[in-house]
């Protein structure tokens, strides 16, 4: 027992450095994708304290739209700023039907409406695209670089390395988005102080509408990515439950620590399935984040980024 | 340019500096300051445009040679500019300190005859306008900060740039006059007045002349190798020696650039953007920093502050070596510049003195943990000794010579010498001119051969090294004739973070004693981390075990004292710690916490007697008290008086 | 030098405001004129938050109407109001924590930038230019306000006299017309008092805008008003000049006869 825990993984991973490397890697790029879904409940999360559970909806939403135009023969391109469109079209939606009828409510009435919203959206996607599972291909091969395979014996997967590429970019776009203009000011203007933001005149509707049209785009990306990797199906919206440890880890309302969390948790699942799976019995990858989430949740509930949560009188 | 090819080859004058350097290297940064959140610069020869057309504006409005000009604000380049305009028209500034009140000033500008001011803003503008009908002198107000000055329809009072448009125009008109003013300047001129805030009487006008400043300026810059590339940020008085040294007649003599921060609050940022690489600060703000670093430190995470420990304490002993130019062993190299990433270099950039080549501080003694804690940081910080009286410099310390407790050897050019009872004097280069409309005082201090005298006691050390110890006029000589320094002693004893005031006594007496007291929050500090209950001050002073921790301070003095010959009869024999803190609100301290030792000499003079008597082992007092609420109240107190053990140095030992 | 105090900027005429049952404003009506500095005073409970409230359009009044530069209406809204030019301080301060103080000035400029969002969200060319405007105007403001030394600090770690003065810039950076003030100097020391008197009659000096604030300090309201109402209980009690209203037998009664 003793052996298998504590010496078998560490003599595995000294045999085999360039094994452990490739598995750390593919951890990691995992994690990129992991924290792309992340930085979509950050997004809504600080701009209107709403926990939105409907994001995972929003990827599947998103990446059914794709898909579907696609099949219907639209160019893939012409498809993504369709499917954007929409994002942002459910995003005007949602503002109007949903958040402007509840404000000043509580943040439990916002969140069990965006439990309204993952239902609408899961039957309403399947209902106009439908419900059987469709491969997304998009032109990334999903093998590694044989090149440098060849020279290093490392084997890196291309898919892996675009979708990594992606998501950095989205994710500096955004950074730089947030803190460099106005309406990032205007942003976190509306996450510290509702009232002192409109004294300032800032629209607090306009600011959730791009908020959740942002949050949706960001979707997409995510769906794509996961679309291509596990098809387009209900599974997707599955995903978002994986965000939940990142966001635990991150802390709500720190976009760096979405990122990290996600880096983390991909990582660490894969580092703990591979060495350490057989001796607890296999199959740890699907539990392992949420362990990891509840250990940071007695010791650390703030996560790792997030602000310390003190009540001050 | 053919303005500058026309100067005068002889570079004697400040403004010929200036000229020259608009010729030489016109393009390069002469005065930055941070206006409005952005730091605005200007070239060596924007400012000569600058200073010519104040200067001809000055001119217009009737400033002539050996009119003085008054100069109140912070450091602000368009003040600087205004002396350097002044001194192009062979006038004389006169800067004054900006925080006076209307009535400190009406001396000094009545002394000085100004008759121009040029002031930073509204409020100096307000000062003068309170006092001015008692001015007979002042004709003219020129104000840099147009902010709230919309309604002063006084026709005497002028917008800076609108008395420079003038001196444009005039320019335009005789384009020959500033330059024509401006070579019949030589270093003999009277360059600037500064007025010295004596302790006692009024103050008096420093007259300095062109060859004092520049000659002092040109040696200080061999001492210490500064080139045109030095960056220093301006930010002590105007009104005081140093800065006309280090921000205006070095920076013109070798063509650096001098940084003006954006109010007084913001020097600390300032500093960081800036990042000087020559600074000066006296002990408080080094003092300052240093406690501010601790705080943080103590606040840090664990892995963070042992880290911080463990390279403090390696730079203790390799940072100063490196830094001295001795020998140090390659592991110790590389562990030290491991430290220098992660806390030296972080810890310097934060401070803002990561490019800091060299720094100076002087006024007052400074504590050797201070020193040390710069200087292991690669921070070569230096000690100076210096008075208005003598253009600054009279003693510094050269690189690789540093110590924590002197203020160096004889400066380049000045001669020194002590008197019988230890005072210092010297001569030099720098030495003043007179003091303005005073020639008592000026005999006083100076005499026939050039001979300055300081007030200030001093000895050298072993290495030729100048110590100052005290006030010439507070040394005394006790009962066997060793000489007795109360302001060193008490100096030496207050370095202890422990103790927070102490008063020494032993003029004319057998043998030294002292009242301590106590530092309530350090030594407050250590006792909860000794678990040690108490009730208060005078609880936590009385007991046995603060005394003992209170002994091992007083003889680590002893020893220190036994060290040197002169002041080692002066070690103290018996002491008590005082039951209340010395408080400015009741006479105890000036209100800069300076101790009047009269007043408490007087007040507690049961207790000294007590000290006096070997026989007594502890003392009963009442005194009275105020407290933090402002009442007062008697308080008493049985003190116990220690014996301390005193050091027979080796001198005496080879004596007997 | 004499202010020239101009025309009605705003009046609320027979204003009536309740929560459910509770009646918080009865009947008010009254005037500001430009240029003025206008106090609202009562004692705690007397409805002045809640004037202020529906001036700037937090609440919305279920009876009267509001004039504001020659336009009537019912009532006003708050987005509507800041761009008009109504910026407002709060009692407890409404700052933005986390934020500098230069940004939370900035947020003051919101209002004023024109470019859209595709050419912020690019960070390029005018968008860019916009941002430096503004900041230059920002700065202009720390300058008038001396907070220079705080411009990076995140406000949440000043002291609160100072986040007062933070949150007086960033409703300065809205250029208003009317700057209503929740009571600018509770919580205050002495000398930060004085700060702000001399913060509030330089604006209305320099900037000519026309004030209105809350004031629990009855001897510094008197010092800077120009005229003055007086509520109590959400009715109005009294109004004019400082003079007339210390005179106010019901107001003697009511708020100055009484301790507090």
């Amino acid at each position: 027992m003793f052996q298998a825990f504590f010496v078998d993984p560490f003599v595995m991973i000294y045999d085999a450095p360039l094994f452990f490397v490739e598995v750390l890697v593919s951890g990691l790029m995992a994690g990129v994708m992991y924290a792309l879904v992340a930085l979509g409940f950050v997004l809504i999360y600080k701009a209107s304290g709403v926990f939105n559970f409907a994001q995972g909806a929003m990827v599947l939403f998103a990446a059914l739209t794709f898909v579907g135009l696609w099949e219907l023969g639209v160019n893939p391109w012409l498809a993504l700023i369709l499917a954007a469109l929409v994002m942002i079209g459910v995003a005007f939606t949602i503002e109007r039907v949903v958040l402007r009828p509840l404000v000043n409510q509580d943040p439990i009435i916002f969140f069990m409406a965006t439990i309204g919203i993952t239902y609408f959206l899961d039957g309403f996607g399947q209902t106009i695209w439908g419900s059987e599972v469709r491969p997304l291909d998009i032109g990334i091969p999903n093998e590694p670089f044989m090149d440098l395979a060849e020279m290093t014996g490392l084997y890196i997967n291309k898919f892996d390395v675009f979708s990594a590429v992606v998501c950095s970019l989205l994710v500096a776009l955004l950074a730089g988005f947030f803190t460099k203009t106005k309406i990032g000011r205007a942003l976190r203007a509306v996450a510290d102080d509702h009232q002192a933001a409109l004294s300032v005149g800032i629209p607090l509707k306009t600011i959730w509408t791009i908020v959740w049209s942002v949050a949706g785009i960001v979707g997409l990306a995510a769906g794509i990515l996961w679309g291509s990797k596990l098809g387009v199906q209900f599974t997707l919206a599955l995903i978002a439950f994986k965000a939940l440890p990142v966001l635990i880890l991150g802390g709500f309302t720190s976009i760096p620590g979405a990122i990290i969390g996600g880096l983390i948790i991909g990582s660490g699942e894969k580092i703990a399935e591979v060495y350490w799976g057989e001796a607890m019995g296999g199959a740890i990858e699907d539990w392992f984040a949420y362990v990891v989430a509840l250990i940071f949740l007695l010791f650390r509930p703030q996560g790792l980024f997030g602000e310390k949560i003190i009540e001050r009188v | 340019m053919t303005e500058t090819a026309r100067i005068d080859k002889k570079l004697d004058t400040i403004p010929k500096l200036l000229l020259d350097h608009a010729r030489r290297r016109g393009n390069s940064p002469a005065n930055r300051h941070k206006d409005l959140g952005f730091w605005q610069s200007w070239t060596w020869s924007e400012v000569a445009e600058e200073v010519r057309n104040l200067a001809c504006g000055l001119a217009k409005l009737g400033f002539k040679r050996g009119d003085k000009l008054a100069v109140i604000g912070d450091n602000r380049p368009r003040l600087y500019w205004s002396m350097v305009a002044a001194q192009a028209l062979g006038g004389i500034p006169v800067p004054l300190y900006q925080d006076s009140v209307a009535e400190e000033m009406v001396y000094v500008l009545e002394n000085s005859d100004a008759k121009f001011a040029i002031v930073q803003n509204q409020e100096q503008t307000d000062k003068l306008l309170e006092i001015k009908d008692r001015l007979p002198h002042l004709e003219y107000i020129c104000y840099e900060e147009p902010r709230g000055m919309r309604d002063y329809t006084q026709e005497f009072v002028f917008y800076y740039k609108d008395v420079q448009q003038t001196g444009r125009a005039f320019h335009g008109e005789n384009p020959d006059y500033f330059l024509q003013e401006l070579e019949q300047g030589q270093g003999s001129d009277i360059s600037i007045f500064l007025y010295t805030s004596g302790t006692t009487g009024k103050p008096k006008g420093v007259v300095l002349t062109a060859d004092n400043l520049i000659i002092t300026a040109r040696n200080s810059i061999d001492f210490d190798n500064l080139t045109s590339d030095e960056e220093v940020l301006a930010y002590l008085p105007m009104a005081w020696v140093g800065d006309n040294i280090f921000s205006l007649a070095q920076a013109y003599v070798i063509g650096f650039c001098v940084n003006c921060p954006e109010n007084p609050e913001t020097v600390m940022t300032d500093l960081k953007e800036i990042g000087p690489t020559y600074y000066f600060a006296p002990p408080a703000i080094y003092e300052t920093v240093l406690t501010k670093v601790m705080i943080r430190m103590e606040d840090a995470g664990k892995i963070k502050r042992s880290m911080f420990n463990y390279f403090m304490e390696l730079a203790k002993s390799v940072g100063i070596r490196i830094l001295d130019g001795k020998a140090v062993s390659f592991s110790e190299k590389l562990l030290y510049s491991i430290g220098q990433i992660l806390v030296y270099g972080p810890l310097r950039n934060n401070l803002g003195l990561s490019r800091t080549r060299l720094a100076y501080t002087a006024g007052e003694a400074i504590g050797p943990e201070i020193f040390e804690f710069f200087r292991s940081l690669g921070i070569n910080i230096k000690q100076l000794y210096g008075q208005t009286e003598a253009s600054v410099f009279i003693c510094a310390q050269p690189d690789g010579q540093v110590k924590a407790d002197t203020v160096g050897t004889a400066y380049p050019g000045v001669e020194l010498r002590l008197a019988d009872n230890n005072e210092v004097f010297y001569r030099s280069p720098g030495v003043f001119h007179s003091y303005y409309k005073n020639p008592e005082s000026t005999a006083d201090t100076k005499d026939a051969e050039g001979w300055v005298a300081t007030g200030d006691a001093g000895f050298f050390d072993e290495d030729g090294h100048l110590k100052i110890i005290d006030r010439a006029k507070d040394v005394g000589r006790m009962t066997d004739g060793s000489m007795f320094a109360p302001k060193y002693i008490e100096n030496k004893l207050k370095f202890f973070p422990f103790i927070k005031e102490a008063v020494a006594f032993g003029d004319e007496k057998d043998y030294a004693t002292a009242f301590i007291c106590i530092d309530i929050e350090a030594v407050g500090n250590w006792a909860e981390r000794r678990n040690l209950a108490y009730s208060g001050y005078t609880d936590l002073s009385a007991r046995d075990e603060v005394y003992d921790l209170l002994q091992e301070c007083v003889e680590s003095v002893n020893a220190d004292l036994a060290r040197d010959e002169k002041l080692s009869g002066s070690q103290i024999k018996r002491y008590l710690l005082l039951h209340k803190e010395l408080d400015a609100d009741d006479g105890e301290l000036t209100r800069t916490r300076k101790v009047r030792r009269r007043i408490v000499a007087e007040k507690y003079a049961v207790l000294i007697t007590a000290l006096d008597d070997p026989q007594q082992t502890h003392c009963e007092i009442d005194s009275q008290m105020t407290f933090e609420d402002g009442r007062t109240g008697n308080v008493h107190a049985d003190l116990q008086i220690r014996e301390s053990v005193r050091i027979k140095s080796h001198v005496h030992t080879l004596a007997a | 030098m004499e202010r020239k105090i101009g025309e009605t900027l705003l009046s609320v005429d027979h204003i009536s405001l309740s929560f459910g049952g509770v009646k918080a404003l009865t009947d008010i009506s009254f005037s500001i004129r430009e240029k003025e500095v206008f106090a609202i005073i009562g004692p705690n409970g007397a409805g002045k938050t809640s004037m202020l409230n529906v001036i700037n359009g937090f609440y919305h009044p279920q009876e009267g109407e509001i004039t504001y530069k020659g336009v009537h209406r019912k009532q006003m809204r708050s987005h509507e109001a800041a761009v008009q030019g109504i910026a407002r301080t709060f009692q407890n301060v409404a700052l933005f924590k986390g934020m500098s103080t230069l940004d939370n000035i900035m947020t003051g400029r919101i209002i004023r930038m024109k470019r859209n969002l595709f050419w912020q969200a690019m960070y390029l060319g005018p968008a860019r230019k916009e941002e430096m405007e503004n900041r230059e105007f920002v700065e202009d403001i720390i300058d008038f306000l001396e907070i220079q030394a705080i411009r990076r600090t995140p406000v949440g770690r000043l002291p609160y006299g100072l986040q007062k003065r933070v949150e007086l810039g960033r409703a300065l950076a809205m250029e208003p017309e009317l700057l209503l003030l929740d009571e600018p100097m509770a919580g205050m020391n002495i000398e930060e008092k004085q700060d702000m008197c001399r913060f509030i009659l330089d604006v209305n000096d320099q900037y000519g805008t026309t004030i209105a604030l809350i004031e629990h300090d009855m001897g510094v309201v008197m010092d800077i008003s120009d005229r003055v109402v007086v509520l109590d209980y959400g009715k109005k009690l009294a109004d004019g000049s400082p003079d007339e209203v210390r005179a106010n037998q019901d107001v003697i009664d009511a708020y100055l006869g009484v301790p507090h």
